[in-house]
């Protein structure tokens, strides 16, 4: 994979290349500060991977970063704008999309109409009341393509809540992909995945980020350093590095930080 | 159970019944009964309006009842001030309780869960004591007043008024029907099944929650300025917390998250109703001379059965599957 | 309007506040711990007031009338537990709602049928009189001794919950219910002596303000309104959120409904002043409400993150 010249080490940044940005954002809960003074930077086209051992802080900064959380100080930009403070809603809205750790889809609905009320957000045409959503034949087309691309085409009749563990995590990547994100938050994705949906996922997002920017929390180190352009490593809700992959990998901090198992293959 | 020609001729049967109940009423000499449907029908419209933001939005209200009493009021106090056509009353009615809920909705909507049942409860029964202290329009007592006129009707006859309410009620489930079957409407129960969600698509879902309250509340406004009209009365007990609790029931009992679970309810409850007050049991008259003034033991002991055994409701039996109840 | 009439009023509101404080820890307790909202907990406050009534008339004794009606009601809340309830804290809110409601109609009905509308409780007969509290302030030495019972309970509330290992389990439970469950012991019966604990308080309110309020059916329904405000500002599951909630609440409805009016009737034409304000008097308080929740959307002290 041939890097564009400013993922090399020690490479000069431009601003514009810069996505998303934390400055000296801080969380405590209670007498624990789970986001200790962490600045970020993604950037635009890169898959950027955030690792550390549990207990971190990741899925807290993450919260932070889509809106579930306001950070205690610091702040957050996204795209040039201020986002610290910004509702969840509105952060969908510029570009900034999550998926969530614990699959969280609408049981109840087909995967088509999961994916459909993803695409819906977009039109801004919700306040439509009268005309039947069966006759919007645009939406469901949409919807279908899309259903496809994350790979459930064949299941997309089928009610979320009767898939396999490995399909919902799959409809959970696809609904927030179908927002068409500028960036792309996921929590854990493969969490609970077997080997060969873990594949599949790779696969995936390997396809998806031609268009889109990825900041991927992971447990799974094997999708890590296939997939990752740069590795933060968070420990103690503290950024100790951001590097290349292969330089994380053989750093003694970082081993250190873990109790060796993961970073050690 | 029912496939989908057999639901439909039901439907015609039902209707068609429905259209005939008066001249049969008349002919067999029991005009009483004619009230007492159209009774039925104006708490199936409340009923139904609440079965919307419960059964579809998940948003368990245990003021509804407010807004029923809001209309009835507004139609009271504009009839009172000399406005005698519905033509005016009811729309008037509709705004008062659309514009009652906005207001309510502003503060409850920022909570969800428990919270939300109590405040909703407790905005109901601020309205209700702002009812009871209203002495120029009855207070406590209530307030007798004439029925509405509409050009070209005679509302002070009993079929005519029953007539208006089976329309009125008929356009509110069509209505109801195309809504949940809209963008709106799906967009609603996703929420109601995963706000988090939701808000992660970009959805401002404080904003869909709140029209379709407010919309709850037009209709059960136009339900009460209906009851209003029928009874001939107004009264602030239609507001008290437990009139909310009631229709709660009739929404349980004919099946929440179904079209037609408010007006199955509201006619099954009233019947019930009816019937406990009305049925001669000697034995029990022997015990108790007064037992008909319990009926609401009768009530209790129904709503109770109902929630611990067969919280789907009646629609629930016949469906496959009902819908999930709320949260 | 004097300084006394203020004082007394305040103290008023300092009365019905500590009374709102025993109903509102028991509902917040248990839906803090079983996560159960519980409609018939005014029913419970009635019945206490008015076993309390008829041992009161048996027995000629108020002290035993109090104390047995806490006892009896403490266990006929137990037996329901045991029995019902316990059948809906899993189950989702609307049904929990409806089905406490149908037991306030069925308790309703049935103290209808077994005592009729209403029935009378008297304060005992040494505390009939006034206590000169200071030169020109004269108070009911009755309502002096609910003031002081309320405080002896919120001490003994405060002790039990912070100091007892049943305390310590309560406020895990209130914090984090699978917490609880993983401390040990047997969780059912915690929850039906914590479900007895709030049906005695209730008890002991009732019994207590039934010779002030009027001992009838359906007293049980408006305190009941009155009760759920004050666990929505004081948030619930927080027994501290509880006694601030309820103190405020007691105090703001109390004064609110002398002094509203008063001053209406100071600076308006009588005619509107006299429907106005009694009006204005019963919704200050849902007023206060939303004021609060307007900005704390979970209470002022809210307790619960699990």
């Amino acid at each position: 994979m041939a890097l564009p010249a400013y993922f090399r080490r020690g490479a000069d940044v431009s601003v514009t290349d810069v996505l998303l940005k934390t400055i000296s954002v801080h969380k405590r809960f209670g007498g624990i500060a789970a986001t200790r003074n962490v600045s970020l930077e993604i950037l635009a086209g890169e898959v950027h991977a955030l690792i550390g051992p549990n207990g971190a802080g990741k899925t807290t900064l993450i919260a932070q970063l889509s809106g579930l959380l306001t950070p205690d100080s610091g702040q957050i930009t996204f795209d040039s704008h201020d986002i610290t403070d910004l509702p969840i809603y509105d952060r969908v809205k510029l570009g900034l999309a999550r998926s969530y750790q614990i699959t969280s889809i609408f049981k109840s609905f087909s995967v088509l109409d999961n994916i459909a009320l993803a695409v819906q957000a977009r039109t801004n045409t919700s306040y439509s009341v009268w005309k039947p959503i069966a006759s919007d034949s645009a939406l469901f087309d949409e919807a279908f393509a899309l259903t496809e691309e994350i790979g459930l085409g064949a299941r997309s009749d089928s009610i979320a809540g009767q898939l396999s563990h490995g399909e919902q995590r799959q409809l959970e990547v696809g609904l927030a992909l179908a927002t068409k994100p500028k960036l792309l938050l996921l929590d854990e994705p493969m969490a609970g995945m077997g080997p060969e949906e873990s594949e599949r996922l790779v696969g995936l997002l390997d396809k998806v980020r031609q268009q889109v920017t990825v900041l991927l929390v992971e447990h799974d180190m094997d999708a890590v350093f296939r997939l990752a352009n740069r590795v933060s490593v968070l420990v103690n809700g503290e950024l100790i590095v951001t590097d290349l992959p292969d330089v994380v990998r053989n750093s003694d901090e970082v081993k250190r930080a873990y109790l060796g198992d993961e970073v050690a293959s | 159970m029912f496939n989908q020609p057999g639901r439909a001729i039901c439907l015609l049967v039902v209707v068609a019944l429905a259209i005939l109940f008066p001249p049969l009423m008349q002919w067999g000499g029991n005009e009483y009964f004619i009230g007492i449907a159209s009774r039925m029908l104006i708490y199936g419209i409340a009923a139904t309006s609440l079965n919307f933001i419960l059964g579809y939005g998940g948003m368990v209200s245990f003021g509804h009842a407010a807004f029923l009493g809001v209309g009835a009021y507004t139609a009271a106090i504009l009839v009172e001030s000399g406005w005698s056509s519905a033509l005016i009353v009811w729309p008037l009615a509709m705004l008062l309780a659309a514009a009652i809920a906005l207001l309510i909705a502003l503060v409850s909507l920022r909570t969800t869960g428990v919270y939300f049942i109590m405040i909703t409860l407790a905005f109901a029964q601020m309205l209700y004591y702002i009812a009871v202290s209203m002495n120029a329009y009855g207070g406590e007592e209530g307030l007798n007043i004439p029925r509405v006129t509409i050009p070209g009707l005679d509302l002070e006859s009993d079929t005519q008024l029953y007539y208006v309410a089976f329309v009125l009620v008929c356009s509110v489930i069509y209505l109801l029907h195309r809504v949940i079957n809209s963008r709106f409407g799906r967009v609603l129960t996703a929420i109601s099944e995963n706000e988090a969600r939701m808000q992660a698509l970009g959805y401002k879902t404080m904003h869909f929650k709140l029209v379709a309250f407010v919309l709850a509340g037009a209709v059960a406004g136009i339900a009460g300025a209906l009851l209003a009209t029928q009874n001939s009365f107004v009264n602030p007990s239609i507001m008290h917390w437990t009139s909310s609790g009631l229709l709660l029931f009739m929404v349980i009992l004919g099946g929440v998250g179904n079209k037609y679970g408010g007006l199955i309810g509201a006619i099954v409850f009233l019947g019930l109703e009816d019937f406990a007050v009305n049925i001669r049991i000697d034995w029990l008259a022997d015990l108790y001379p007064n037992y008909s003034q319990h009926s609401l033991l009768l009530v209790g002991l129904v709503l109770l059965t109902v929630v611990m055994f067969a919280p789907h409701g009646i629609a629930g039996l016949f469906s496959k599957g009902g819908r999930r109840v709320s949260h | 309007m004097t300084v006394t009439l203020i004082l007394e009023q305040a103290l008023n509101g300092l009365q019905f506040g500590l009374m709102l404080f025993l109903l509102a820890a028991g509902l917040t307790l248990v839906f803090g711990i079983m996560g159960m909202i519980n409609l018939a907990h005014g029913s419970l406050y009635m019945l206490g007031a008015f076993i309390a009534a008829t041992i009161a008339s048996l027995s000629g004794s108020f002290w035993l009338a109090i104390g047995l009606s806490v006892l009896i009601t403490a266990a006929v809340g137990m037996v329901l537990e045991m029995s019902l309830l316990r059948a809906l804290y899993t189950r989702d809110h609307l049904s929990q709602v409806l089905a406490t409601f149908a037991l306030v109609l069925i308790i309703n009905e049935v103290v209808r049928l077994v005592w009729g509308t209403d029935a009378s409780l008297f304060p005992p007969q040494s505390l009939a009189g006034p206590v000169e509290l200071y030169s020109g302030l004269s108070y009911s030495a009755y309502r002096l001794a609910i003031i002081v019972l309320g405080l002896v309970v919120a001490c003994g509330l405060y002790l039990l919950i912070a100091k007892t290992r049943f305390g310590m389990r309560l406020r895990a439970g209130a914090s984090n219910r699978t917490m609880a469950h993983m401390m040990g012991g047997d969780v059912s019966r915690l929850f039906t002596l914590v479900f007895g604990l709030g049906a005695g308080l209730a008890a002991l309110a009732g019994a207590a303000l039934g010779p002030i309020l009027a001992v009838q059916v359906g007293m049980g329904e408006s305190i009941l309104i009155l009760t759920f405000v004050v666990i929505v500002i004081g948030g619930i599951g927080s027994i501290r959120g509880a006694l601030i909630g309820a103190i405020l609440v007691g105090m703001v409805d109390t004064m609110g409904r002398v002094f509203i009016p008063m001053f209406l009737r100071l600076t308006m034409p009588s005619n509107y002043a006299s429907d106005l304000g009694p009006a204005l008097a019963s919704i200050v308080i849902y007023v206060l409400m939303a004021a609060v929740l307007y900005w704390r959307p979970q209470g002022l002290f809210p307790a619960r993150s699990g």
